[in-house]
């Protein structure tokens, strides 16, 4: 900033506030760009299986949620149960899919 | 076209130079002239840009390029807005992980020796019932180590324990053994602890002196000033003044315990507004090293509590007062008017306060029965009770509670650019005033944006000409203070 000074601790942290807030989680090595946390499907960019940099460490869900929050928040055509109808009670055991994704079974017809 | 207006700041000058407070990030920034005309050409009524850089070029004082950098640059930190574009109120957030106790406050009695006619504690205006109640007129031993092992508990590494009353030297019994157990206990658990008191310096005797300068007590001293002052509510109960018994020994612990300042502090009433004859005479005639005054808390109708006109008085003293504490700044010399360096170190911080003050999450108070209260003020309420020293925090009441205070519930605060710094005011204020904690203090704002408007210009003028001055106040933790 050219014609406000910062005066106090405050202002000295919003003068360098210019640096983008939203980081990868392979912050440090990653060279600045966009990072695209969610919406993957929509755009059809890197993201899901891979991340930007062809590595795993900056997906924007970890695997295991993949079922959950791809299926169901991103409209990924996932391979799951109809859940409405045939197997509602298919992930009743899975109360946190990081744990007890081995809790969920195959389904038969 | 889009128009610009006034952003939510606090413009403000010191020493000839102009700055900007804004709200509610409470940065503060130095304008330079040209930023100063583009914020005085909106001053009255919102304008369009192009509008403003045809107003500045016409004077010829400021080039074209320079007047676009300064609105960027001003709307940038919001110190401008677009009208057409509403900004959006920071996120609410309420801790949902414990935050780790600081400072609990330990009230081992709720009885006093003096009959202060304005106390908040035994007057018209108290909120537990202290002769015939359920709390314990003292509190036992058992319950002070519990209190301790609470506070190991819930602390981080650094453990802040004050002793409060009441009059704390009443119990002084159990202050004694309970230091001893919680050093003990704190090196145990490996957490550094210490201690510090509020009294009425009535029963400082030459055991009680000793004993304060051994275990480095952190000691503050309720005194409102010379004979005349001091003695119109600070009274025993048959009504005799405290002067002449306090006076001599407070000398005496002065004398005596160097190693932690020891400060005085100080209630304003309508009846006893002397601000500079009150900090002379405790500064030069009994050598406190600090002194800090709080308007008394009443409800309105008592005959010591201040209006609106009171309030403006306290402001006109502390204002006359402030400027001394601005002169010794200047010339690195100590000034012991503590409500300015208080305020100056919170802005130079930066501090935005969601929430008033530490009662209810940094700072705890404990009944003599060993309830948890939001803070010693509440201690014993049961309607602010926030557990109990055996169980623990009740951390669903602790939640409810920081999420009902927030300051962005407040309504009336939205529009204040010195909400960063009051967030609402003390609950026990609002309490006494309006029945409620979760009201804002309202009838204090005047001088709460006057008073910090006198800081905010203290600390240009220091900024300026003495910057290494505020050195004082980057990273220091300092407890919250019992008062």
């Amino acid at each position: 900033m050219k014609h406000l000074k910062p005066v106090n601790e405050k202002a000295r942290r919003l003068a360098n506030a210019d640096k983008p807030d939203v980081v990868a989680l392979q912050a440090p090595q990653q060279p600045p760009g966009p990072h695209i946390p969610l919406g993957c499907s929509t755009i059809f960019s890197p993201g899901w299986e891979v991340d930007r940099t062809g590595g795993t460490a900056g997906l924007c869900q970890p695997v295991e949620r993949d079922l959950f929050d791809c299926h169901l928040g991103c409209y990924w055509p996932a391979q799951v149960p109809d859940q409405l109808n045939h197997a509602p009670d298919w992930t009743k055991k899975c109360a946190a899919a990081q744990k007890d994704w081995r809790k969920i079974d195959v389904i038969f017809p | 076209m889009s128009l610009l207006q006034t952003g939510d700041c606090h413009a403000f000058e010191a020493g000839g130079q102009r700055f900007v407070y804004l709200a509610p990030s409470a940065a503060v920034l130095a304008v330079d002239d040209v930023s100063a005309a583009v914020l005085d050409a909106v001053a009255v009524q919102a304008r369009s840009a192009d509008d403003i850089r045809a107003d500045l070029l016409s004077g010829g004082r400021f080039a074209a390029g320079d007047i676009d950098e300064s609105l960027a640059e001003l709307v940038r930190v919001r110190a401008l807005n677009r009208v057409d574009t509403p900004v959006r109120p920071p996120r609410k957030v309420v801790p949902l992980t414990p935050v780790p106790l600081s400072t609990m406050v330990l009230n081992v009695t709720n009885q006093c020796n003096l009959s202060c006619t304005y106390c908040y504690e035994y007057g018209e205006d108290k909120i537990v019932q202290t002769e015939n109640g359920k709390q314990p007129k003292m509190m036992s031993e058992d319950t002070a180590r519990e209190s301790v092992e609470f506070l190991l508990r819930e602390s981080g590494p650094d453990a802040h324990m004050t002793f409060f009353g009441g009059e704390t030297l009443l119990n002084f019994k159990v202050l004694k053994t309970t230091v001893a157990y919680a050093k003990r206990r704190a090196a145990e658990v490996g957490k550094t602890i210490d201690f510090s008191m509020t009294t009425n310096a009535t029963l400082l005797s030459a055991e009680v002196i000793d004993f304060l300068t051994e275990h480095r007590f952190g000691v503050t001293i309720s005194m409102d000033g010379p004979p005349d002052l001091q003695n119109k509510f600070r009274v025993f109960h048959g009504g005799a003044g405290s002067y002449d018994v306090i006076a001599p020994k407070i000398k005496a612990l002065i004398k005596q315990h160097r190693s932690r300042p020891i400060g005085a502090r100080v209630t304003l009433t309508k009846e006893t507004l002397d601000v500079r004859r009150i900090y002379d005479h405790l500064t030069n005639e009994i050598g406190f090293w600090e002194v800090g005054f709080a308007p008394v808390t009443a409800s309105p109708d008592r005959p010591h509590a201040f209006g609106d006109e009171g309030f403006e008085n306290v402001l006109g003293e502390f204002r006359d007062l402030a400027k001394d504490y601005l002169a010794a700044a200047l010339e690195n010399r100590h000034h012991g008017f503590s409500n300015v360096r208080e305020t100056i170190g919170e802005i130079h911080k930066g501090a935005s306060k969601a929430w008033p003050c530490g009662a209810g999450f940094g700072l705890l108070g404990v009944s003599t029965a060993g309830d948890v209260a939001l803070c010693h003020r509440f201690a014993g309420s049961d309607d602010h009770k926030l557990g109990t020293v055996r169980d623990g925090i009740d951390r669903a009441a602790q939640h409810a509670f920081l999420d009902a205070h927030h300051v962005s519930d407040k309504t009336d605060c939205q529009k204040c650019w010195a909400r960063p710094v009051c967030a609402g005011g003390c609950y026990h204020e609002a309490h006494t005033r309006f029945g409620t904690t979760n009201r804002p203090n309202l009838h204090y704002c005047d001088w709460i944006r006057g008073w910090t408007d006198t800081c905010l210009q203290i600390y240009g003028q220091i900024a300026q000409r003495n910057p290494a001055f505020l050195q004082q106040f980057e990273d220091t933790h300092e407890a919250p203070q019992a008062s």
